[in-house]
């Protein structure tokens, strides 16, 4: 059969970035994927080489505007072992309630994207309509509704007062109430299972060799969550990384949908367990010597490499994406599978193109 | 054209394409959509295809690759059209702008009608701006009714003949 070439992007509705692929078709099905990057590839990591220490902070959010909390939390956790600061037990706090807030929304976010991908708009619009509940958190605890900036070395740059500790509390059980009542479209309608069930199979034992991280690995059977490391609060509050067996794009939505459950859950520990006094603590001197740091973000492990020289420049900065990571499984998923099922399959691996390209 | 760049005042179709914004300003421009702010209440509708689009709003700043799918998607636009910079990298460069693959911001390859400002700007300032675009719209469909042939203008009764 003869073969043709489809491209997909970088201008494409489905997802807001540009990502591309050329896919390699006989008929409607799908022989080869052959991915185009670099549209969004801007030089970060150059960047920070010219930028001091401290104003990387802000350079490491920009990288993606989604996750930009755990960015930085992992710059910061990043020179902070570099420099053996040890950071407040209100700051550890802190920073568990804004990157699982984050981790909330990132999750809403493509939950409503995966429903615009199989075509079912009202589901979109009803899980972003809830989404803006966290968004509102933001802008009252941050003055800012995406890139919030309140990591800074040394702790965090902003307090949460007390009766906003408590608004968060009730605000979190609204989404998590919302989102309990979305669950049934999620899990039992007939059309949606029909485009998730068994669509982009990944099996533990391909999971494990092609390097999935996060909600990825997690939907195929591997129990690897970077939280249960004990970065920041997290040691102090209990969780379980979710897990799923099937390895199927329906088995990846349980996974993010339960991690929202997940992050509600945390981040009403985080409150109740937080102690009061400082947020932060001087920082003196310059990094030396080299770190790796890792955290996870809603897409999965993102992992920092620094290397301070003694001087107020980093000599180098390299950055592992966890859509770095999934973009081999992607490829794997993708020979064999039918042209309609394209998007969703993108969508599952949850691609943040930003991240990856810098 | 009358009837149909009288139509479009009211109801701009709009276009969105992420130049190396960091999803920040793509992720407000969606939330555009979404029931909270709805801009579907103006008659603003994200499309997919340049084109059906009346205004082309691009986040983040232009870099080496993509500024030949950005001319692309511009040139597939049909007359009267607009051009909304969403946030400081679209704007100026922004943050990026010392980078050594970023170009610098969208007006440095294109006429530029709005300028959004913000890292992010809030879903309120993009729909200001896709609105301000609207106004200069109209003074861009009449600027092209008045050059153009008086004789191929529309009269009460012919909108069919020029519906295909």
């Amino acid at each position: 059969m003869s073969r043709s070439v489809i491209p997909f992007g970088p201008q494409h509705p489905v997802l807001p970035e540009p990502l591309h692929l050329k896919l390699v078709m006989e008929d409607e099905k799908i022989v080869e994927a052959i991915p185009a990057i670099g549209y969004v590839h801007r030089g970060l990591e150059k960047l920070t080489e010219v930028k001091e220490y401290t104003q990387n902070v802000f350079v490491v959010e920009r990288i993606c505007g989604i996750c930009s909390f755990m960015h930085a939390m992992a710059y910061c956790q990043g020179i902070e072992s570099l420099m053996e600061i040890q950071i407040p037990d209100r700051a550890r706090y802190l920073r568990v309630i804004w990157a699982e807030l984050h981790r909330i929304h990132s999750h809403l976010l493509w939950l409503g994207l995966l429903a615009d991908a199989f075509g079912f708009e009202s589901l979109f619009m009803q899980v972003w309509r809830n989404r803006e509940k966290v968004m509102d958190i933001m802008e009252e605890t941050a003055g800012s509704r995406v890139i919030i900036s309140t990591n800074a070395i040394g702790g965090t740059r902003r307090d949460i007062s007390k009766d906003m500790l408590l608004k968060i509390r009730v605000i979190v059980d609204e989404i998590k109430e919302d989102m309990k009542q979305l669950e049934p479209v999620f899990f039992n309608d007939y059309t949606v299972k029909h485009r998730l069930v068994g669509v982009g199979v990944l099996t533990s034992e391909d999971a494990y060799s092609l390097g999935a991280v996060g909600p990825m690995a997690r939907a195929s059977g591997i129990s690897q969550d970077l939280r249960t490391t004990g970065y920041a609060a997290y040691g102090e509050l209990d969780f379980e990384p979710v897990v799923e067996k099937d390895g199927d794009s329906y088995a990846r939505t349980m996974v993010r949908l339960k991690e929202v459950y997940q992050s509600v859950s945390l981040i009403k520990q985080a409150i109740a367990n937080i102690p009061e006094g400082e947020i932060s603590v001087p920082v003196k001197g310059n990094p030396n010597g080299e770190v790796i740091a890792r955290v996870e973000q809603p897409r999965g492990e993102v992992l920092y490499y620094l290397k301070g020289n003694g001087t107020k420049n980093l000599e180098r900065l390299r950055v592992r994406t966890p859509t770095f990571a999934n973009i081999p499984t992607l490829l794997k998923m993708l020979p064999g599978s039918q042209l309609a099922d394209v998007p969703v399959l993108i969508l599952t691996i949850d691609p943040c193109i930003s991240c990856t390209e810098r | 054209m009358g009837i149909i760049n009288k139509s479009r005042i009211k109801s701009p179709w709009v276009i969105h394409y992420d130049c190396t914004s960091c999803n920040g300003c793509d992720i407000e421009t969606l939330a555009c959509l979404t029931p909270l702010y709805d801009v579907e209440r103006f008659g603003i509708i994200n499309v997919g295809n340049p084109k059906h689009a009346d205004v082309l709003v691009v986040t983040g700043s232009v870099n080496k690759r993509n500024v030949r799918v950005l001319m692309n998607i511009y040139n597939q636009m049909p007359e009267p059209k607009a051009v909304v910079a969403v946030g400081a990298c679209a704007c100026t460069g922004g943050i990026f702008k010392e980078c050594y693959n970023v170009l610098g911001g969208v007006d440095n390859v294109l006429p530029v009608d709005v300028y959004v400002p913000g890292c992010c700007p809030r879903p309120e300032a993009i729909i200001d701006g896709i609105v301000l675009a609207m106004a200069k719209m109209e003074e861009k469909a009449k600027d092209m009714k008045n050059t153009s042939d008086k004789a191929t203008e529309l009269k009460p009764g012919d909108e069919k003949k020029s519906a295909g």
